[in-house]
């Protein structure tokens, strides 16, 4: 047995057994307390640098699905106990020699309900998983100096635009960490679609000639990104935009409004949110560690369309007179609940309405 | 949105007598309903008839009728009581069955009653299988391929179109009565005969087979604002095919992708949107183990077994958040105080549930075994843990069948065919038989090929029979026994493989202080802070129970509900909870199961949902260090543990483990009732097999004949001759000083039954019942009557008397029950039970004394006489009551229905009114009995009862009945003149016995047992083919001569003027 440990910054020390790739990590402690679907977890570009904490007992009863997880940004995977799921499909890998073709050290053992509890009191600490064997003194002092990194988007974001072909209307995606599954929601609806990096300006989107702007979700704190905040200062009005998670952030931030960290974040698939125009409330799949703080709207021109019910967090925002709307959680689930799909439907018809008009006037000027 | 305000008195159905498929969950959710609505500021009127339900203490509702569940008693309710509303769904299918016929029969239209919760067009869209498919269709979602017969040869016609193996399903039944898979055209004749004489629909689903999928459950949550969510998704271990109520589940779901549980979320809560139902629903689906396609099974309209589950598995309160729903409450206007979150909130679980059903097969020892598409658990118990294969463990030790570990012995003699056989071919012991084929080293595949149980549970199986041999090969070494403890296994299965005893291991943990820690069940796996005080084991650091300074007090309950150990002990459990927290302790509880109010979380101070053996509560006291424990409220499943409480030195509260000895163990029994001068009958311990004979004729016949290694009735038999006595000895029991046989002396007197509390000093006597069955009916199965009416002054007061003098003598501190026999003016001790009986909840009822609440107060040490009591019976009442037993006996197939001295009995159901006639109407009637004034009653009767017979037929005679007899009875009968129509046996080309019950030509079947035991006789017959087609079989006179009362009570028989020319001055 592998026996390794995780220090926590403020010197929890907790001993497991160590699975996946054998380096010593460090990274930002969150939980996850979905039930389903940790290959989504795993895939989700926006846990980019965390140590994921998963609250359900065994993680990977069946191996992992290579069409749901190609690669992982994590740094690190904490469980109570994983399976070896001896009789995967064909395609499926297990999850071990996942992390180990990753790169990712994962670790088992772990009392993840205690480790839960002292991360929910305590904030989202810094922690590292190290050999057993490595002084915990030495790897509290590296936690402490360690500098939270900035540059997650960067890393996960695409280096060249690329494009999916489609019938539909032109959608540029502005990827600050998409997870595959967004695309797929577009791709399914006819869209042809358009990734372009996360530092694309305002003038390559346009040369592009979109009929809609989707900003993803991604990993990290949105002020990183200053040069997205600029493209979408710079984007024409008239245009519909739609942001998700980071996205969403990043627009608030764009249109005069604030963010802030959170003591714990949300990661699961059980986050309720009522629809204020629909007055309904949905289950969602959320992860996210920032959100925009409520204080922050009143010198805007943003109104709040979704809210939390758990803790009344903001959940969505529209543009008083844009066809810019943004959304804090995963409307395309993967993992968890798809309750919200109809968020991209109403995106196709935000533009459908838009081109529409676009012809009046184009009409009007004519005549 | 705000709730309704237009309703303000609310009627709830509750479900009746419990039967397999309908038990105690929905005194759970029945309960935290009206309490629910009562909290919204509601008046709550309650009908029930079953008295041993927390649900109908005059506490829970504002006004509780226990009346039969009929049409005919419900309109009476309405009458008087106006109510506004009418909420259906928390009565199981009974309860909807009801709010239908009301609808139906225009009384609530009649009476301006709203019907709260699901609309009668979403039952009826839910539970009539064409429409329903048909919605199906219209929604988009996939059913199996189906078709709705009303007679024999459609359902043929359907297996020449589409083949075999097909599944039958009568429609508007409970767990699935009288449904089956059938494999041939044999089979499928038979069931959908008995399917369609069940459903009161007179209509059967023939389905096509889809066994082998994975049946997958969601419990469904949904508000008048279109708002849905799922409370818990469970996987049954046991693939489609076999009755989700009998299947080993797990929750949450263990082997879905997150597609396949998005996929199927999404079918579910479309489904409850389109059936438009207010409040909760249960989803069951199949899903195929290797592609995406899936059908949906089954919906449940209402709040049902699966949803009690669910609740005591995520911590989630269904009942009373469906209850809110259904007066206009939306999710996300209900909180939940504990996390402060809303109802609008989907639990996760940061641990693993299982499910054990617990099956009534060690009583009904020739009962069909094999599990399909019928339910026939009579209960189950639920286990937590951190991983499947400790949760798994908790389970079997939960189910209290004398397993501790995973293994039953006489599966280990099994042959390699048989084992392969019982593999393919599901029962009851199915998770021993998987354990006994891994331990031979069948393989993973074989087993999955012939199981079709998912490789994943096949794996986690697999992995305890390989730690098994780890600790057969090696050294028990600190590190392996933890390894052995983290995986689940008890100290007794280690002991076993590593040949020491269960102390043994005690002894090695506590030295290396190797004890489980307590996790929170908090529906949110920890992410919010949560105060809710329930908890489960588990081998690893963090400990969350932290002990209060407070004294505190441990209450054993009485784990899964099961044939003689029913939700009676449950009732008493939760009112000794509550004394417990009025005297001031803290009032700590142990339980297992699922379905009862005790393990609400909001019934005690803490809940510990463990496993009862001396195990696991051994480690509870190690961490709470209780003042004592209670166990006199747990049934015999708590008793059992009072001996290794003494050995470990745990203080016992209440009667002394040395009294309990005296009343259990046969000698000390004897000798006490000498001591206490107190007769008793006539009997004796025999060894050899000659001396039977010789003591069975010193004492004389008819003799009770028992193993005496058994308890509880189990292979009791009457025996009234050399010849039964020999036969009964061969067949049933080898005797020798290992296995003496008890022969006691029969005597066919009144039976009596007492429940008395006491502090040691003052002994109160509540109320004192008589059985309308002679002696040798188990009590459980005879219709009790209070206050007696065959009882003089003076045997009670003798029975008093014994009662007094045996609770001096054994020191009782609580509860303690007699039973009598009163023959020819004297006063026979039968039974003494220092502890709660299933008659406490009757007559704490029916005498408004709170029996198990005083009796708790004394085992704390509180004197009756401070409260005001004298020794002594307490007044009777001015009225009567009958407590009637309710039989499950449709489930259950090959189970003869005969009465006797073993209990049979699943459930019962109250009578309450002025006269004994009118008691006995009612509690007939609530117990499903129909009881027409005219019509034909069919006879056939042993010989020793001929005489007795005579009486009988004449009274129906009289009362306008037609006779039929089988022919000696006939020719009995005939010898008195009486005009009978004699039927020709089983077999005969003519319309036989069994045809003419099969044609409902009959409204009653009297038939009585002839000798011994011989399942497959006529007589066997006779009485299942009555019970399949739903007419009363009366197997014992008393009860028969009991109808007849009730009969000529209700009706009027032509007499003629007496001759007044006869009479002489």
């Amino acid at each position: 047995m592998n026996k390794r440990r995780l220090v926590l910054e403020d010197g929890t020390v907790m001993d497991g057994i160590g699975f996946g790739y054998q380096g010593e990590v460090n990274g930002e402690m969150i939980f996850n307390t979905g039930m389903t679907g940790y290959e989504h977890v795993l895939s989700d570009p926006s846990y980019c640098g965390q140590l994921v904490v998963m609250t359900s007992p065994k993680i990977s009863t069946n191996g992992i699905n290579q069409s749901d997880c190609v690669s992982s940004y994590m740094n690190g995977l904490i469980v109570k106990d994983y399976g070896n799921s001896p009789n995967r499909s064909q395609d499926a890998k297990d999850l071990n020699s996942f992390l180990l073709d990753q790169q990712i050290p994962g670790l088992a053992n772990i009392d993840t309900r205690m480790l839960t509890k002292h991360i929910r009191q305590f904030g989202t600490l810094k922690g590292s998983i190290v050999d057993a064997d490595t002084p915990i003194d030495m790897t509290i002092k590296k936690l402490k100096s360690v500098k939270d990194s900035s540059d997650h988007v960067q890393k996960v974001s695409t280096q060249k635009p690329y494009v999916i072909p489609g019938k539909g209307a032109n959608i540029v995606i502005i990827d600050l960490g998409m997870k595959h599954s967004i695309l797929k929601e577009l791709t399914a609806r006819d869209c042809q679609v358009t990734v372009v990096p996360y530092n694309y300006s305002a003038d390559q989107i346009l040369q592009l000639k979109p009929d809609g702007i989707l900003i993803s979700s991604g990993p990290g704190n949105p002020k990183n990104l200053p040069e997205t905040i600029a493209t979408i200062q710079q984007l024409p009005r008239h245009i519909p935009v739609f942001g998700i998670g980071l996205g969403h952030q990043v627009m608030a931030l764009a249109l005069g409004a604030d963010t802030e960290k959170m003591l714990n974040g949300h990661h699961g698939n059980n986050y309720p949110v009522k629809d204020l125009l629909k007055q309904k409330s949905y289950m969602t799949s959320q992860n996210h560690l920032y959100s925009v703080s409520r204080n922050s709207l009143r010198n805007t021109d943003l109104e709040i369309t979704h809210i939390g019910l758990n803790e009344d967090s903001i959940e969505g925002l529209r543009h008083k007179s844009y066809s810019y709307f943004s959304v804090q959680f995963q409307p395309e689930g993967k993992p968890g609940p798809e309750d919200m799909h109809y968020l991209y439907d109403e995106f196709l018809i935000k533009i459908q309405h838009h081109q529409a008009k676009n012809e009046e006037d184009v009409y009007a000027e004519k005549y | 949105m705000p709730k309704n305000i237009d309703i303000k008195k609310i009627l709830v159905i509750g479900s009746g007598p419990i039967v397999i498929g309908q038990a105690a969950e929905f005194d759970y959710s029945g309960t935290q309903a009206c309490e629910s609505l009562r909290e919204e500021g509601y008046t709550v009127i309650l009908a029930n008839s079953n008295p041993a339900t927390i649900m109908t203490d005059h506490t829970v509702a504002d006004k509780v009728y226990m009346e039969p569940l009929t049409i005919e008693f419900l309109k009476k309710i309405i009458q008087k009581e106006q109510p506004d509303a009418l909420l259906p769904t928390l009565g199981g299918q009974t309860g909807l069955n009801l709010a239908i016929e009301l609808e139906q029969a225009g009384i609530l239209k009649e009476y301006g009653v709203t019907l709260l919760g699901s609309s009668l067009d979403a039952i009826e869209k839910a539970e009539d299988r064409e429409k329903f498919r048909s919605l199906m269709k219209e929604i988009n979602e996939p059913v199996p391929d189906s078709r709705i017969v009303t007679t024999v040869e459609e359902a043929l016609n359907f297996a020449s179109d589409i083949g075999f193996p097909l599944i039958v399903r009568p429609a508007y039944t409970l767990g699935g009565t009288g449904g089956g898979m059938c494999y041939d055209q044999k089979q499928l004749k038979e069931i959908t005969r008995a399917g369609l004489s069940l459903s009161p629909m007179n209509q059967c689903l023939i389905e096509k087979n889809i066994a082998g999928f994975k049946e997958i459950e969601f419990e469904v949550l949904r508000d008048k604002n279109d708002q849905a969510i799922v409370v818990c998704d469970m996987e049954n271990v046991d693939p489609v095919g076999i009755h989700t109520g009998d299947s080993i589940v797990v929750a949450p779901s263990q082997t879905l992708s997150d597609q396949a549980y998005q996929l199927l979320r999404n079918a579910s809560l479309k489904i409850i949107r389109a059936l438009k139902i207010e409040g909760g629903c249960n989803v069951q689906l199949a899903l195929d183990p290797d592609s995406l396609t899936y059908y949906i099974i089954e919906v449940n309209p209402r709040v049902s077994r699966s949803s009690a589950l669910a609740s005591k598995a995520t911590g989630y309160p269904i009942a009373k958040v469906a209850a809110k729903i259904a007066v206009g409450l939306t999710l996300d206007e209900i909180m939940n105080p504990m996390t402060n979150t809303t109802g609008m909130f989907e639990p996760t679980l940061d641990y693993i549930v299982t499910k054990f059903p617990r099956f009534p097969f060690d009583k009904f020892t020739s009962g069909n075994r094999y599990l399909g598409t019928q339910m026939k658990a009579t209960g189950e118990i639920m286990a937590l843990g951190r991983s499947f294969t400790e949760s798994l463990l908790k389970g079997i030790r939960s189910i209290d069948i004398g397993a501790e570990e995973f293994k039953l012995k006489h599966i280990e003699e099994l042959s390699d065919t048989t084992i392969i056989d019982k593999l393919k071919r599901a029962d009851d012991e199915r998770i021993f038989v998987l354990a006994e084929a891994f331990r031979r080293g069948m393989t993973v595949d074989d087993i999955h090929h012939w199981t079709k149980i998912n490789h994943y549970f096949l794996h986690q199986l697999n992995s305890i029979i390989t730690l098994e041999k780890k600790l057969i090969e090696n050294e028990l070494s600190e590190e392996l026994l933890q390894e052995a403890k983290k995986v689940g296994l008890s100290d007794c299965h280690i002991s076993r493989l590593t040949d020491q005893t269960a102390d043994d291991i005690f002894q090695l943990r506590r030295e290396t202080n190797l004890f489980p820690v307590y996790k929170m069940v908090d529906t949110c796996a920890a992410e919010f802070e949560s105060v809710t005080p329930y908890f489960y084991s588990t081998y690893e650091y963090e400990n969350e129970s932290n002990q209060s300074k407070r004294k505190k007090v441990l209450i054993l309950g009485s784990g899964p509900i099961r044939i003689g150990q029913g939700i009676e002990f449950d009732y008493a459990t939760v009112h000794s909870v509550l004394a417990v927290k009025e005297m001031g302790y803290e009032a700590i509880i142990m339980n297992n199961n699922p379905e009862t109010y005790s393990t609400d979380f909001t019934i005690s101070d803490k809940l510990y949902f463990e496993p009862l053996t001396l195990e696991d509560v051994m480690n509870v006291i190690e961490l709470e260090k209780p003042e004592g424990v209670i166990v006199q409220f747990g049934g015999q499943t708590a008793i059992n543990l009072a001996a290794g409480f003494e050995r470990h030195g745990i203080n016992i509260l209440g009667t002394s483990l040395e009294s309990i000895d005296r009343a259990e163990d046969r000698d000390k029994f004897e000798q006490l009732l000498n001591d206490l001068n107190l007769l008793r009958p006539k009997g004796k311990t025999v060894l050899r097999l000659e001396e039977a004979f010789e003591v069975a004729n010193d004492i004389g016949y008819p003799v009770l004949v028992r193993p005496s290694y058994v308890i509880g009735g189990s292979r009791m038999e009457i025996i009234h001759g050399d010849d039964e006595l020999q036969t009964y000895l061969e067949k049933s029991v080898g005797v020798n000083s290992e296995h003496p046989v008890l022969i006691d002396k029969y005597l066919t007197g009144i039976e009596v039954e007492i429940d008395a509390i006491s502090d040691g000093e003052t002994t109160i006597v509540p109320g004192i019942m008589e059985h309308i069955e002679r002696a040798g009916v188990h009590s459980g199965d005879s219709i009790a009557v209070y206050p007696p009416q065959r009882v003089t002054e003076h045997i009670r007061n003798a029975c008093m008397e014994a009662t007094r003098r045996l609770t001096e003598e054994l020191n009782v501190k609580g509860l303690i029950n007699i039973q009598f026999i009163i023959k020819d003016h004297h006063v026979y001790v039968l039974e003494v039970n220092p502890r709660s009986s299933r008659t406490i909840p009757f007559l704490s009822k029916i005498t408004g004394v709170t029996m198990a609440n005083l009796a708790t107060k004394c085992i704390l040490g509180a004197k009756l006489a401070d409260l005001g009591f004298k020794t002594g019976i307490l007044p009777e009442g001015d009225y009567v009551a009958t407590k009637v037993p309710v039989f499950s006996f449709e489930k259950l197939r090959s189970v003869d229905t005969t009465l006797g001295p073993e209990m049979k009995s699943t459930g019962e159901a109250i009578g309450y009114d002025s006269t004994l006639e009118k008691a006995l109407y009612k509690g007939l009637v609530a117990s499903g009995i129909s009881i027409p004034t005219e019509g034909s009653v069919l006879l056939t009767v042993a010989d020793q009862d001929k005489q007795e017979a005579r009486e009988i037929a004449k009274s129906f005679f009289e009362l306008g009945f037609k006779l039929y007899a089988t022919k000696g009875t006939a020719l009995n009968l005939q010898e008195i003149g009486l005009p009978v129509i004699q039927v020709d046996k089983i077999g005969s080309d003519n319309d036989h016995v069994l045809s003419l019950i099969r044609n409902q030509s009959v409204q009653f079947v009297i038939n009585t047992l002839s000798s011994g035991r011989q399942p497959r006789s006529e007589g066997f017959m006779i009485r299942r083919e009555s019970v399949e087609n739903g007419i009363a079989c009366l197997t014992n006179l008393d009860t028969a001569r009991a109808i007849l009362r009730v009969i000529d009570s209700n009706s009027f028989s032509a007499r003629p003027m007496i001759n007044k020319e006869v009479v002489q001055l």
